[in-house]
């Protein structure tokens, strides 16, 4: 694997280096490293294995404090019905119980 | 440093491309430098993205930068580097060959084209225009009652002057069939998973066509930065930043209305004149957001500023509408009670942040300063703010408190 990660780092390097806009090259953007995680609590594993897959978990922590039940319940929801996450209802409903407890 | 962790970060996303699963990151690499943004859970990191300097991090996956507002007070163009940043889908391009990138245009066309960025530039005029992109959903942290999605401050919107192709000329290349009623724009963006809806978005013809709305490749005299639509992004002069869609490849002429999850159920208002409901209230009938409505803000004094009394104090601003241009830009000092004028600037065009200055005199004391602009139809903002379940559009009159010692 070192030799995979010494090869990225290089184009990493050039990347930054390179200037925008050349046609004779592919180009490439290099993301900082996620650093969000989960707050700890009942629950947590299932929104982590459940959520996390589509998004980084601070789309969660930035949310308005202590919104309750319903509000969360709706955000699920939401997950399932327009975005079409693969959640089954019995985490769903660990995921709304956690959510609402815990944030 | 930054190029260990990328590469670590890269090689994390090839083995889970498509599986759907995530490992958590363990280390951090942006500073320990965070801002408060001034409502409930408003601590944020300021993250460092190459090409960006820290900026306001609202998700990291996919990225959601705000732009910190003592910048808006440093001149009426957003430097690229400080411009926001919101994307909706995790799988955002982070590999693009220039050489071989091509912007289609298809559908119910007479001439379907495939255009590379070398063509674009050679075949087609270049045309110039300054516009504010302003997110829909720009400072919805300080919506009350609070509703879901990004908890943004003030900061998801800048103002440029982009270069590209006026939309017009590439449709009228393509040539609409009879019939042709709307347009969708995808990019290079897309799901996670194949079930989520792909970001698309969709014009009128006749708004497509109207010779403004512009496939960009420039923002302030540069190529555009990678985490705002690199190579090309459509810009819609007057509408909210939803339009603006970013790594712009494929165009589709339409026969019908598009119908997509991102017109048809996202990014919808209130289908009524101020575009909001009482709190709490039914959505009843709703449309697709379009233009902005009037804004100003006070970008100096900063808010909680200690400033001199007695003397001449220069407050400053910005202000902006969708597309009639701003008329005048007026201050208060007693909430309202009485309004003076202020100066505007530089007129960069009808679509582009205004700047206003005035000079006050202030007694020792706390003092609230508000601003409210009009525009060229007499539009204005409402001294109590509006509600709506997504949070958009808020155009409320802004204060900043100073004291004056």
């Amino acid at each position: 694997m070192q030799h995979v990660r010494k090869g990225l780092m290089l184009v990493a390097t050039m990347a930054l280096l390179a200037p925008a806009f050349c046609a004779a090259e592919t180009l490439t953007y290099s993301l900082p490293e996620e650093t969000a995680t989960l707050r700890v609590g009942p629950g947590d594993e299932t929104a982590q294995k459940n959520c996390a897959g589509c998004h980084s978990v601070d789309y969660i922590e930035r949310q308005p404090p202590k919104m309750g039940r319903a509000f969360w319940d709706s955000v699920v929801k939401k997950m399932i019905a327009s975005y079409h996450a693969q959640i089954n209802d019995a985490d769903a409903q660990r995921i709304v119980d956690y959510l609402a407890a815990t944030y | 440093m930054i190029s260990q962790a990328t590469s670590r970060r890269s090689f994390l996303r090839g083995a889970f491309a498509g599986v759907g699963a995530w490992s958590v990151a363990d280390r951090p690499t942006f500073s320990a430098e965070s801002a408060q943004l001034a409502f409930a859970n408003g601590e944020r990191p300021l993250a460092r993205y190459p090409g960006k300097r820290p900026l306001i991090q609202l998700s990291a996956r996919p990225p959601q930068l705000e732009t910190p507002f003592s910048i808006f007070n440093e001149g009426v163009l957003t430097p690229n580097d400080a411009f926001f940043v919101r994307y909706h889908l995790a799988d955002i391009p982070l590999s693009i060959d220039p050489g071989a990138f091509h912007l289609e245009i298809r559908g119910h066309v007479e001439t379907p084209l495939s255009l590379s960025l070398a063509e674009l530039k050679r075949d087609f005029d270049p045309v110039e225009i300054v516009a504010v992109n302003q997110c829909s959903g720009n400072s919805r942290g300080f919506v009350e009652p609070r509703v879901a999605g990004g908890q943004f401050g003030n900061g998801a919107m800048g103002n440029a002057r982009w270069t590209g192709i006026a939309l017009k000329a590439i449709l009228e290349k393509a040539g609409p069939k009879p019939g042709a009623r709307s347009v969708a724009f995808n990019g290079l963006d897309g799901p996670v998973a194949p079930e989520t809806p792909d970001f698309i978005k969709s014009l009128d013809l006749a708004h497509a066509g109207d010779g403004e709305v512009m496939i960009a490749y420039a923002m302030n005299g540069e190529d555009l930065p990678w985490l705002n639509g690199f190579p090309l992004r459509l810009v819609v002069p007057g509408c909210y930043g939803t339009y603006w869609v970013k790594h712009l490849n494929d165009i589709e002429v339409l026969d019908k209305d598009f119908d997509g999850f991102w017109m048809s159920s996202a990014y919808r208002i209130p289908d009524n004149d101020c575009a909001c409901v009482a709190p709490g209230a039914p959505k009843g009938a709703t449309r697709p957001i379009m233009r902005l409505n009037v804004r100003s803000f006070i970008t100096s004094p900063a808010e909680d500023a200690k400033v001199a009394a007695y003397v001449a104090l220069e407050v400053k601003g910005i202000a902006f509408d969708g597309g009639h241009g701003i008329e005048a830009v007026l201050l208060s000092t007693d909430e309202g009670a009485s309004w003076i004028a202020t100066r505007l600037g530089d007129d960069l065009g009808r679509y582009s942040f205004r700047e206003w200055r005035t000079e006050l005199s202030l007694n020792p004391g706390a003092h609230h300063l508000k601003c409210r602009a009009v525009n060229r139809i007499g539009q204005s903002q409402p001294m109590a703010p509006l509600w709506n379940h997504a949070g958009y559009m808020r155009n409320v009159v802004e204060a900043v408190r100073i004291e004056a010692v």
